[in-house]
């Protein structure tokens, strides 16, 4: 559905960015995108979202070329969902999700009473169809993800990139928000996910990137991919897979300090 | 358990729908207010010869019975003050709510690109020339757009963070224009000029006639509809750039539209009333209370207060004192305590 083919972004000419990434996302697929600070992973979702145009390559969303999509063509498939951050304003839930009727909506219009049936379903379908009142900023960060989620939904795309959902959540929050991505993705939703955590990887992702420095390292299954030496080398530190017979349980960095 | 949460949905429905209602509805008090505000001032005058009066206005011969005096003092006095208090105050609110919404910020309204110091020198200028009073908002007018159109030039010098340059720009210029408008005092004549600036930039709508009113009605009307037709999208602007991006729109473009648009309205108003404070800030929070952030209900009620706001303190004005108090004294007089008392109770509305 979304195909990046060998792209390459810099800010400036003498330092690229990224160098020469190429990814597919099909429906129902969960992709994560590991690697250092600085990989390069912030700039290529910028680029998939198409606020970022790359250098050189190509992304097709759907067969056709991203950048002759408006930018409300786009919105349609493709969603955003930033990092945790608090609004100057303290809008209520349903005042958050009604925002991804945006760009189905002409410039001068409001959401209609259809607008609010559909912010609703996806508030129920993200579980938080009683926190409709209450204020955005109020909620807890776990809680928060999926109200994003939810505008998502509302938004209709069929694609959602999120950036690192499991920053600044506990555990019990990653696993709350983390297991709703998953029940999503099962009916059909794309999600490409930036984390700090692999072991998240391990228990949701379909499909692992690993960057390195601007470039793909390697991209696959989570159980070719997510392996002690690919890891050691993205993220240059020496890194343990746990495993219970076969089957990989945790990813662990070694401890490298002595004593 | 279903039913008790259909139960809930529907009671969250209607508190939302009456908060709709009181934002739409709330339109109606800046025309009750207008018809008090005729019968009011020092000259009394009788409800009925007031409704005759303005119906002459339609059928010339309503006006049969009524002293020449009292006509003038209606028709040609009274009600185009009146108008002005209206159509500044929903000007200065409802771009100071959207100046709040596009900048992410709760705390600066129309003024902070420097508009009201660029119209304040403009008419200080043409004060110190000695012009007319059409001279005077004419200058004001046009020095209120020049300083914004300055600090815009100067922040396309850069190409990165256009809004923030803008912003840095604004202030400056503004500061720029204030010291100029203190060169025109210092070297004004203490004996007339002097007094005549300095009460103009008090703000008041003293000199009103009806000859200021066709562009101010002619902005303040046009410019409205389109904060009126754009307000759901000021909640997306709010959230800044990225999301706005993300969310298939043109963040930039919208927000230069916005600014050229409060603009107008700004210099249009404080082209005929001077320096009035306070609104573009304090009424904006007021609405807030009354209606949430969503600024489809806020514009509106925006709109509202700011125009049922000034008319209220022009009546203050005209009636407390033999002397006229100007309005910038009151608003600030009035406006901070309002100001005070609503940050303490609206600590949870941001």
């Amino acid at each position: 559905m979304l195909e990046a083919q060998d792209i390459h972004y810099s800010y400036t000419p003498e330092q690229p960015t990224l160098r020469g990434i190429s990814l597919t996302v099909c429906a129902g697929t969960v992709l994560y995108l590991l690697g250092r600070n600085g990989c390069g992973k912030t700039t290529l979702m910028s680029c998939l979202s198409g606020i970022l145009k790359p250098q050189r390559g190509s992304i097709r969303l759907c067969g056709r070329d991203l950048h002759s999509y408006t930018p409300a063509e786009r919105a349609r498939q493709i969603g955003l969902i930033p990092q945790l951050h608090t609004p100057a304003f303290n809008y209520s839930v349903r005042e958050m999700v009604l925002m991804g009727r945006a760009p189905h909506l002409g410039l001068f219009a409001a959401p209609s009473r259809a607008d609010y049936e559909i912010a609703e379903a996806a508030l129920e379908s993200v579980g938080l169809a009683d926190y409709r009142e209450r204020p955005y900023t109020q909620l807890s960060g776990g809680e928060r993800q999926l109200v994003l989620i939810a505008r998502g939904l509302a938004q209709q795309c069929r694609i959602l990139l999120m950036d690192e959902p499991d920053a600044h959540l506990d555990l019990n929050n990653q696993q709350r928000v983390m297991e709703r991505v998953v029940r999503l993705a099962a009916s059909g939703l794309a999600f490409i996910i930036t984390s700090h955590v692999p072991n998240n990887a391990l228990h949701y992702a379909d499909r692992v990137l690993l960057m390195k420095r601007g470039a793909a390292l390697a991209h696959g299954a989570p159980a070719d991919i997510l392996t002690e030496q690919l890891l050691s080398a993205a993220y240059e530190l020496p890194i343990d897979v746990i495993r219970d017979g076969e089957l990989p349980r945790a990813i662990l960095p070694r401890r490298t300090l002595q004593g | 358990m279903r039913i008790v949460t259909l139960g809930k949905a529907r009671d969250a429905a209607a508190a939302s729908d009456f908060r709709q209602q009181l934002a739409y509805g709330s339109l109606l008090l800046p025309l009750a207010l207008i018809a008090i505000s005729l019968l009011l001032g020092l000259y009394e005058i009788r409800v009925e010869t007031v409704a005759k009066a303005l119906l002459s206005l339609v059928v010339p011969q309503a006006a049969e019975g009524i002293s020449s005096t009292e006509l003038t003092l209606i028709l040609r006095i009274r009600l185009p003050r009146v108008l002005s208090a209206a159509l500044i105050g929903a000007a200065l609110a409802s771009t100071g709510a959207a100046f709040q919404g596009i900048f992410k910020n709760p705390l600066v309204d129309s003024n902070l690109l420097g508009v009201t110091s660029g119209a304040g020198f403009g008419a200080a200028l043409a004060l110190l020339l000695g012009g007319t009073a059409l001279m005077v908002q004419g200058f004001a007018f046009g020095f209120g757009l020049l300083a914004v159109m300055v600090a815009y030039a100067g922040s396309r010098l850069y190409s990165s963070a256009p809004l923030i340059v803008l912003t840095l720009m604004g202030i400056l210029i503004g500061s720029f224009f204030t010291s100029l408008t203190a060169l025109t005092k210092y070297v004004a004549d203490p004996l007339n000029t002097l007094p005549a600036i300095t009460f103009w930039l008090l703000g008041g709508l003293t000199g009103v006639t009806w000859s200021s009113l066709p562009l101010l009605a002619l902005i303040t009307l046009s410019g409205s509809a389109f904060m009126w037709a754009v307000r759901w999208r000021l909640n997306i602007l709010s959230l800044g750039d990225a999301e706005a991006l993300a969310l298939g729109m043109n963040p930039t473009r919208l927000k230069l539209l916005i600014i050229l648009c409060a603009t107008l309205m700004t210099a249009a108003a404080v082209a005929v009333g001077g320096v009035i404070g306070w609104i573009g800030l304090v009424i904006p929070h007021a609405a807030r209370l009354l209606v949430g952030t969503d600024h489809k209900r806020l514009v509106p009620m925006s709109l509202a207060l700011g125009a049922s706001f000034l008319l209220v303190i022009d009546n203050i004005s005209r009636t407390l004192l033999p002397a006229e108090v100007p309005l910038g004294i009151l608003t600030g007089l009035v406006g901070v305590p309002i100001l005070i008392v609503l940050l303490r109770r609206s600590q949870t509305v941001w």
